[in-house]
């Protein structure tokens, strides 16, 4: 029989709906094998086929994108309750993704930026609230954005901004066959093509940003470029250290690492050359924004409440 | 009641621990509101050991290790004092106090210091208040 599957679009960039075409021709093998029960973003379907359907009727259920609406909450809990197997697709509902960092901020200060002082909005800024007298009501924005296992039960992650075709294609064959667990236990370093040039030992005087220096085509971290590959989950094959860009951590935390970023920030500092305090100060002090290098892709697991509050 | 915070403090084998031992030794009194964890270096103690120590409801993590230059492997104690500083950032981006998270030499001679500076540290969390971490078991 085929697997009835779904796949539904939270809060995310819709990157990963798209990310499925990667696979190329093993994407017709596929639909040759499931049977598509709900798909918004392809086909049409309503909310109300899926409360119409009985519980567990979905066999597997790719849920992309973050909580950040009450609409993205309830359709969570819904699909939860009609699917046998929940997944977590992608960087925003494993992890909270770019749009994580967003609980840096509250709620009325994000309203603030998009809405009342955007530059780019001339006039009429206002917060956009539907229209009452026709009785529509656009979904409540939550405090703070959540992942999809800080709401539901999650049986499967699928990893990566969005998941690469390697990626997708181990996690879909083992996925069809019933197996909750896939992807590598090593760190990206181990696969990434600049391999072969990193030094025995690295040692940092000052950190450059990508703009700052020409890219000589070896180990990112030697040349004194923030690299999360040491911190990150190999699968992807290093596609942007090929590509000349220094990972940025989408594909998550190397499994039995608790704490990517704080990971990856200890062992920054530990490749620092020793030098003395004032000049050591003044290159971390120079180091803008630590959350949005270290946990750019896991912000919203750093900080599921949102920002703590401990200003004196 | 007035708030004891709870503090954790992460001491070096070769001299912050022995210093405070050298304090115990010398019954200099100081707050017992100190938690203190002996680790060899000051260099093993992992940037995730603090936010642990946060997340399980320290309201203060204290660290010590050898003065610079006397670090019994040479150059832990340097790891340890970019680490704390980063962490500092880290935690003020996360909205907790960097005060939160204090960083001393004490070398093994130095029980004074020791009782002195905890004594100093455990006042100004005071001040602070309880830390805004969720707690999610008591230590």
């Amino acid at each position: 029989m085929k697997k009835k599957i779904a796949m539904y679009w939270g809060a995310g960039c819709g990157g990963c709906d798209v990310s499925l075409l990667g696979i190329h021709e093993r994407l017709l093998d596929l639909l040759e094998e499931v049977e598509i029960v709900f798909w918004p973003c392809a086909m049409d379907f309503k909310y109300e086929d899926v409360e119409k359907m009985e519980d567990g009727y979905i066999d597997i259920t790719f849920y992309n994108g973050a909580i950040r609406t009450e609409e993205n909450e309830k359709i969570a809990k819904l699909l939860r309750k009609k699917s046998k197997i929940m997944v977590a697709y992608g960087s925003c509902a494993s992890e909270g993704c770019v749009i994580g960092l967003a609980n840096l901020y509250t709620r009325d200060e994000i309203f603030n930026a998009v809405y009342l002082k955007n530059e780019t909005t001339p006039d009429n800024k206002i917060i956009p609230h539907g229209n009452e007298k026709e009785g529509i009501k656009l979904p409540e924005f939550l405090p703070s954005l959540k992942t999809l296992d800080q709401v539901v039960k999650v049986d499967a992650f699928i990893p990566g901004c969005p998941p690469p075709a390697p990626v997708l294609e181990n996690a879909l064959n083992a996925l069809l066959e019933g197996k909750m667990e896939f992807g590598k236990e090593v760190a990206l370093c181990d696969e990434c093509p600049r391999k072969d040039t990193k030094p025995d030992k690295i040692e940092i005087e000052r950190f450059y940003r990508w703009h700052e220096k020409e890219d000589d085509g070896s180990c990112f971290l030697a040349q004194g470029m923030i690299c999360m590959g040491p911190a990150t989950r190999a699968g992807c094959g290093g596609e942007c250290t090929s590509a000349g860009i220094p990972c940025t951590g989408c594909m998550g935390a190397v499994p039995k690492v608790k704490n990517q970023g704080i990971a990856m920030m200890s062992a920054i500092a530990s490749l620092m050359e020793d030098m003395d305090e004032e000049k050591e100060r003044e290159i971390i002090k120079a180091m803008d924004d630590m959350i949005g290098t270290f946990y750019k892709y896991s912000a919203a697991r750093l900080l599921p409440q949102g920002r703590f509050k401990d200003e004196s | 009641m007035s708030f004891e915070p709870k503090i954790v403090a992460f001491l070096c084998n070769w001299c912050a621990y022995a210093g405070a031992d050298m304090a115990g030794t010398s019954r200099l009194k100081y707050p017992a509101n100190v938690i203190p964890i002996k680790v060899m270096c000051s260099g093993r103690i992992d940037p995730e050991f603090i936010m642990e120590a946060f997340e399980k409801g320290a309201d203060g993590v204290f660290i010590g290790g050898c003065h610079p230059g006397d670090c019994h492997y040479v150059s832990g104690n340097y790891k340890a004092r970019r680490r704390v500083e980063m962490m500092k950032k880290m935690l003020e981006e996360m909205g907790i106090n960097p005060r939160r998270l204090r960083l001393e030499w004490v070398s093994a001679t130095e029980g004074q210091k020791f009782a002195r500076v905890v004594e100093e540290f455990v006042n100004e969390i005071k001040e602070l208040g309880p830390s805004p971490v969720k707690k999610e078991e008591q230590i």
